[in-house]
Order: C-alpha cells, then structure tokens, then sequence
C-alpha cells in the first residue's frame, strides 16, 4: 500500500493497494490551513483503509507531492510525508505535483470530490500542459507529452508570466487561457510513486519544487536617525 | 505508557532551531539542534522563508540522531510532542506537519505545547527540584518575556513583554551599527569586553514613573536603539572616533540594567524568592553576572539552565509534555495548527 500525500494547492490524501486501486482518498480543497488539516486526512485515509480491508493499513512506501505550490503550504505536506516514512521506516518518493497532475489529465482519473477533471482530452503524440498559479502574476507551468497513453514531462516546471505569450507556439493559446488545475490527485501521486518503485528507479532528492529563491529584503545600511 | 515517565520526542521549529529532543520524564536522553543560523548571518536577521527552508531540510537527519543518541527506537515512544507556537508561522508549520504524521504513523498520542512555557520546563531538565512559585525571564532573539509561574503545567501568567524588538533582536541591530557581524549578542559582548558600561547613560526603556503605571513589566527596546544610533552620528559628524568598546558596553548595561530591574521588581512584588533565567541571550556573561549579583542582594535565588537548555531546543518541548502526561493532561486533538501568537495561558494546545 502506497500513501500519497500532497498540499501543493489544497491538501490532498489517499492509500492505494499494490495494484494502483484506490483504497481511500481524503481531500480538504482549502488552499490554507494544511497544517490544521493534515493529521486527520491521514488518520481518516488510515480508517478508510480498515473499514475497507478489516485490517490496518500497511503502508509499505509514502508519495510526497513536491511542488510547484505557494511554498508554506507545500512544506506541510512535504514535512509530513517525511515524517510518516520514517516512523513506519518505508521509503519516502517524491513526486512532482505537476506529473501527478499530468497523470491524472490523461488518464482520466476522476478528481475527488466531483471537481472536474481540467481540460480536453489528451491525444497521443499531442503537448498537455499543467498550470497552476504561482501568485505575483506569475504560473506555474509544465508540459507533458502523451506516449504510449502515459504523460512525459519535456518540460519545467518552471515560472511564466500571466501576460507571456511563450506558449502560444505550442498551444495556440497564451499561458493564461490554459486551463489552470486546482487541485492535485493524491492517487495519481501514488501511482507515479508506485511505477517508479517497481522500476527500481531512484528515488531523488526531497527537493522541494519552489522555483523562487527565499523572498528575503536585505537590511539596509543602517538609516541615519539623527537630526 | 508509564505516565510517571514517559518517553517522549519533542519538536521545536519556532523559529531557526530544528530542535528534536527526547526526554524519559524528567531525563534527559538527546538533545539534538541543527541551526540555519549561518544561513541568516548575510541577512543580519533571522529570514522566516530561508528558516522554513531549512527546517524541512534538517528535520529528518535531527530525528535520526536523537533517536540513535538516545539509543531508542521510534516505536519505543509514549508520545510526541510540538511546539505550537508562539513563533514565526511558517517555521512552526513545517514541525506541525511532521509531528502530526510522525504521531499517525507510530499511533501515539500527540501533545501540542507553548513554546515559552518550553523554557520554563527546560529547567526541569538539569535534575535538581524546581521550585514553584518563580518568575521567568526568557531573553532571545525572538522574545523578551516576563512571567509569573505558580504550576507549569497548569498555571502560567504574562507579566509583560517587549513591545518591540526582543532583546536579541536588540543585539544585531546594534552590532550591525556598530560593524560587527551576525548573530550580534557574541559581539557586541568581545566587543564590550574592554569598554566602560558607565561611560554613556543610555536610556532605560519603559523605565520612568510615567511608563510603569501601564507597562512596569514590559520592554521597549527601540528607543534605545535609536540613542545609541544618534550618539554614533553626532560622534561622527564632529568628525571623532567612535569608541566602540565603551558604547558597547553602555547599550548592553542598559539593556541588562533594565531585564533585571522589572524582573526583580517582579519577584518583590509577587513575593516570588525565584527567578529563572530562559532563552538564548541568557548566554551574555554581563547578563548572568549582574542577575546573580543583584538578585542576591535581593534574597532571590536565580536558576539558569545550561546553555543548551536555554536556546530554541525540543528537549524542552518533550519535557513540558512529559510533565503534561504525567498531571494526566489528555493529548492534543489533531486539529490545531501553527499560532504564531499563542498565548502563555496556553500551556497546552487542546
Ligand atoms: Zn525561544
């Protein structure tokens, strides 16, 4: 059983089986409070799993959604995902929030809690993109790739301006008309989780995905205060 | 769990401390700190983003180091705790997302702890018999508090704090006037080493009658700051040399002068023969010498935890939930989350 945990836009729980069935999947789609909200989501998803199986869950590895996503938030998940790993002493594999994205677009994974799915239906060979807001009117974007039904990353994530219209050789559209995800699958992460375990691929590092340097104002040379 | 002792592991992300700690009741078996503040040194200040950042990074490694220093294994604890706030938003997130899912994980009982309070329990630690009622002043760079503690776990009063910057704070900004570089508590006392606290009268903040009518016990830095700025100017305008030794000499008695004045006049009024020293500025000699001086002259007996104990640090926070537990305090619900602003009142986050 693989847990996902992601808090990239909203906060984002679930449990898969081995075989990528959905266990439990727990959402809060406020895009604060991540720290309220995420002990509860797990114990939830946990329960879920009980309910579901009559046995406790055996987690055997933990998805971490890395990233892009307003950075306070973000780490809340990460830091969590971290932490549950170790405590059940399983491999912790992080995961772009975008693939997860990405995954969940082209296979048509239902989004929790009815939201829709975002944007048309992907085609082989066709680009998808992934954007999410990045604030100071900037996006977040990642583009896919469809192969073999499957998305592959070929680009970013990385920062576009709202008003850029870089993308619009690719996608016909600038940045901002592209369909903007709001939320991110916890199952999708899962399973990306999943195939790269089974892939024995390696893991990486738990770099979060910020995309911005810290936001630091550096002090001034001391201000004259005299008269 | 055996309530008397329990084992616990405490995380402590205030502000730029990753402190993971583990304590069997009263014992202390790790304390493990990993601190970003070479990181804010560039800055003169602690960042909260570049603090956030590096909490996240540290917190994993920290846990693995208490827990093979303690010679424990994670599944061996009775609880976790965390520190709930008061501190800087973001910083104190990362350690309640972890310690929520660290808590899940192992499915132990999760106790979300004040901060302040922390320090005040890291006395505790040191082995001896505290004693209750005591006044607590806890100096860094994040607070300057003033506190009446009748029971720790039950019973803890704000007499007062700054209204600005924190005595810490304090230090830097003066440091970084003075070309003396970050953090500037260290510096600015090398620096004093060999000047004349009495060759300046800089002011005491919140000191005069007008000011303790509404405010005997709480602190004011910035109007000292500024004095110490303008006598520089006025200094270099006559085209003088400053003398750097005697000013930082005469801003850190002013600043010594009036932290053990509101808190021995705390401990006379509430007649409270105890002080206890708390934080990191704690680690000013000055500081030490003339709260042990004076508090003696007064009949107060001071108690100053080991230096470790006194900075940002989760053996703390393990300790107040380990006195938690044992007062048969229930765990924490699941729910809260990082309050910046807690009050002291609260020990414990329900
Ligand atoms: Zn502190």
């Amino acid at each position: 059983m693989i847990l996902g945990i992601d808090t990239s836009i909203g906060t984002a729980v679930a449990i898969i089986a081995d075989d990528g069935a959905v266990l439990a999947e727990i959402v809060s789609a406020d895009a604060r409070g991540h720290a309220e909200v995420i002990g509860d989501l797990i114990v939830g998803a946990l329960v879920e799993v009980r309910r579901r199986t009559g046995a406790g869950a055996r987690i055997t590895a933990v998805a971490a959604g890395m990233g892009p996503g307003p950075f306070t938030g973000l780490r809340v998940g990460i830091a969590a995902a971290n932490a549950f790993a170790l405590g059940r002493g399983v491999p912790l594999v992080p995961v772009a929030s975008h693939d997860a994205a990405a995954l969940a677009r082209v296979t048509r994974l239902a989004a929790p809690s009815g939201a829709a799915s975002v944007g048309a239906a992907p085609v082989e060979g066709e680009p998808v993109a992934i954007v999410t807001d990045a604030r100071r009117r900037e996006l977040a974007v990642s583009v896919y790739r469809v192969e073999g039904g499957l998305p592959v990353r070929i680009e970013g994530p990385r920062l576009v301006e709202r008003a850029s219209t870089e993308l619009l050789d690719l996608f016909g559209e600038p940045a901002s008309a592209l369909p903007e995800t709001t939320a991110i699958s916890a199952v999708a992460l899962a399973r990306i989780a999943l195939a790269r375990l089974r892939a024995g691929e390696p893991l990486g590092e738990l770099e979060p995905l910020y995309l911005r340097a810290p936001d630091v104002t550096l002090p001034a040379t001391p201000k004259k205060v005299g008269s | 769990m055996t309530a008397a002792e329990p084992l616990v592991l405490g995380i402590e992300t205030s502000c730029d401390e990753t402190g993971i700690g583990i304590v069997r009741g009263r014992r202390l078996l790790s304390n493990t700190i990993a601190s970003s503040m070479a990181e804010h040194a560039r800055y003169g200040g602690v960042v909260p983003e570049v603090a956030a950042r590096a909490h996240l990074e540290a917190l994993q490694p920290a846990i693995e180091a208490a827990v093979a220093e303690a010679g424990i294994a994670l599944g061996d604890l009775d609880a976790v705790a965390v520190t709930s706030g008061p501190g800087l938003a973001g910083a104190l997130m990362v350690g309640v997302g972890a310690a929520k899912a660290l808590a899940v994980s192992l499915d132990k009982p999760l106790y979300a702890v004040n901060h302040l309070v922390g320090h005040i329990a890291a006395d505790i630690l040191t082995g001896d018999d505290v004693e209750y009622p005591t006044v607590a002043l806890l100096v860094s760079g994040g607070h300057t508090s003033l506190l009446l503690v009748r029971d720790l776990v039950s019973d803890v009063e704000m007499l007062g704090e700054t209204m600005d910057d924190a005595a810490g704070e304090a230090f830097d900004k003066i440091a970084r006037i003075l070309g003396l570089p970050y953090p500037g508590g260290p510096e600015i006392d090398r620096a004093a080493a060999t000047g004349d606290p009495q060759a300046i009268r800089f002011p005491r903040g919140l000191s005069r009658a007008s000011d303790l009518a509404a405010h005997r016990y709480d602190f004011s830095f910035s109007g000292l700051k500024t004095a110490v700025a303008r006598w520089i100017e006025q200094r270099e305008a006559a085209g003088e040399p400053v003398p750097v030794a005697d000013v930082a000499a005469s801003f850190r008695e002013a600043v010594v002068d009036v932290l053990v004045t509101k808190a021995l006049d705390a401990c006379a009024q509430h007649g409270v023969p105890r002080l206890l020293l708390g934080g990191g500025v704690i680690a000013n000699r000055r500081l030490r010498e003339v709260a042990l001086e004076r508090a003696a002259a007064a009949g107060v007996a001071v108690r100053i935890p080991p230096l470790s104990l006194c900075t940002d640090n989760g053996a703390m926070i393990a300790a107040l939930a380990a006195e938690l537990i044992a007062s048969g305090a229930a765990p924490s619900r699941l729910a809260f989350g990082a309050d910046s602003t807690l009050p002291v009142t609260e020990i414990q986050v329900r």
